[in-house]
């Protein structure tokens, strides 16, 4: 396992589309930061281009990546390679490598400027993200066959996760706002690891205040430790779970 | 060696394998023969998992393989039309190769030297024509001796010099005890290879026979002639 997960990675840091991405991230977090001259404020600037951008580049990416690799995988398919090795090994390599770049680009600047709890939750996050979307990523690769619908899939998904999510939620919440609904809010935050991630990092930023009453019942329930090992174990099923469903079709899928 | 029992494979609407049941024994030298769209292919790919099968199972060497991913280990195979990862050079292919299949076997670089392929070991695959890909291929099944050879219409693209080496090195591994199968298009250059003949036409087996049997069925001594008298006797 441990040869091809090394095949994967030197060839996705060959690729100049990693190069670029870490670079912009380095670019924007250094801007951000220089931009504020209070850092807090530019982490906050940061974290709304970071919800964005990590997600987006980690499912296309990942997506385009593992189409491109259909000659690579028939070729180890034929050899003595047990094929959920094959399939765990392409997902550690891209999950590895975007987080990789998160790291270099996002991370180092973080730690440069905000190295707090709230900049190590921050850098948490977005690694989290990366592994999460390029989880997605994998499982929407192997239920369409079509390269040009799979990408559509993978854009619709970032889509649904970033914007559409976020609009239904706001629906709901003018719909039945004659409800008490911040407790149910907590449940409905688990359904989208992005804001899952936007809520770990507002909470430890200290500004749910801010955020009237719901924000107070966030507060007491996410920065608590239930809440926050609730939310990571919440992302690890984000990453688990596609990444099996998509291992088991791969099991059975013709090549 | 191989035994496959009631295999079915259906894609969409087509049957391309419909009921087959074949057995391969070591030693032998194969020919799976039929019209395009027969099933010869797919009846390949499912023998090497790449396809799984709808029903039926296939055994090798007494072990489903649908659990035993390790029999694979004991075949080399040759695709109809290899694809390679396009950024990679033939070296850098070979030996990842190596590198995935361990240092178990004995690595027979016969084929390497006998194509000249070190001297292209840093050409990228995507620069490569069809000819030297099928070249190749034909390198890495047989680099690491394995015990089956599977070869997909190994000589479609290979120039005469080189479809001759290949028929040589596939004579020298049968006589080796290999058990080898073959599709080909090109009856003619079969003749002197084969001990077997498969038949299969719209995902069906129609008949396994060895070649001698084929000869006094037919009473022809070429295997295109035999072959053609046989498709013409059932178009009748």
């Amino acid at each position: 396992m441990n040869k091809i997960i090394r095949y994967v990675m030197a060839d996705i840091l060959r690729n100049r589309i990693v190069l670029v991405y870490t670079v912009f991230l380095f670019i924007t977090s250094f801007s951000m930061f220089s931009l504020e001259d209070n850092t807090s404020k530019g982490l906050l600037s940061l974290l709304n281009i970071i919800l964005i951008i990590v997600p987006l580049v980690s499912i296309i990416f990942s997506t385009i990546y593992v189409y491109n690799s259909a000659e690579f995988i028939e070729l180890l398919v034929s050899q003595p390679l047990k094929r959920k090795t094959i399939w765990l090994s392409l997902f550690t390599g891209l999950a590895g490598s975007l987080s990789l770049a998160f790291f270099i680009g996002a991370g180092i600047p973080v730690l440069l400027y905000q190295a707090n709890t709230t900049g190590f939750m921050m850098i948490a996050m977005g690694v989290l993200l990366s592994i999460i979307f390029a989880a997605i990523a994998m499982l929407a690769v192997v239920k369409t066959r079509d390269k040009a619908r799979g990408i559509g899939v993978a854009i619709l998904l970032w889509l649904y996760f970033s914007l559409l999510f976020d609009g239904l939620v706001l629906f709901l919440l003018f719909q039945f706002a004659d409800y008490p609904l911040e407790k149910p809010m907590i449940a409905v935050a688990a359904f989208n690891p992005v804001d899952l991630g936007r809520i770990m990092i507002l909470i430890q930023m200290d500004i749910s205040s801010m955020m009237g009453y719901t924000g107070a019942i966030f507060k007491d329930f996410f920065g608590t430790y239930t809440g926050v090992t609730f939310s990571f174990s919440l992302m690890l099923l984000w990453i688990v779970v596609p990444v099996w469903l998509s291992a088991y079709k791969f099991n059975r899928k013709d090549l | 060696m191989i035994i496959a029992s009631n295999v079915s494979k259906k894609f969409g609407k087509l049957k391309a394998l419909d009921n087959v049941s074949v057995t391969c024994n070591k030693g032998e030298c194969i020919a799976l023969i039929g019209p395009n769209a027969s099933g010869k292919t797919t009846l390949i790919k499912t023998i090497l998992g790449i396809v799984v099968q709808d029903s039926g199972f296939i055994t090798f060497n007494g072990n489903n393989i649908l659990h035993h991913w390790q029999y694979r280990e004991q075949i080399g195979y040759m695709p109809q039309t290899g694809r390679y990862p396009d950024n990679m050079t033939i070296g850098h292919v070979l030996d990842m190769m190596k590198d995935i299949r361990g240092d178990k076997a004995i690595l027979d670089e016969d084929l390497i030297n006998a194509f000249e392929l070190k001297a292209l070991m840093n050409k990228r695959m995507r620069t490569l024509s069809g000819g030297t890909r099928q070249k190749v291929s034909a390198s890495l099944a047989f680099l690491f001796s394995p015990s089956v050879l599977i070869l997909d219409e190994p000589t479609a693209g290979l120039d005469p010099v080189a479809s001759e080496i290949l028929k040589e090195k596939i004579i020298t591994e049968n006589k080796m005890g290999r058990l080898i199968l073959i599709t080909s298009h090109i009856l003619s250059e079969l003749d002197d290879l084969i001990t077997q003949v498969i038949y299969m036409q719209e995902g069906q087996v129609c008949f396994h026979k060895s070649i001698e049997e084929l000869r006094a069925d037919t009473g022809e001594e070429k295997l295109n002639k035999a072959i053609a008298h046989f498709m013409v006797k059932r178009l009748k």
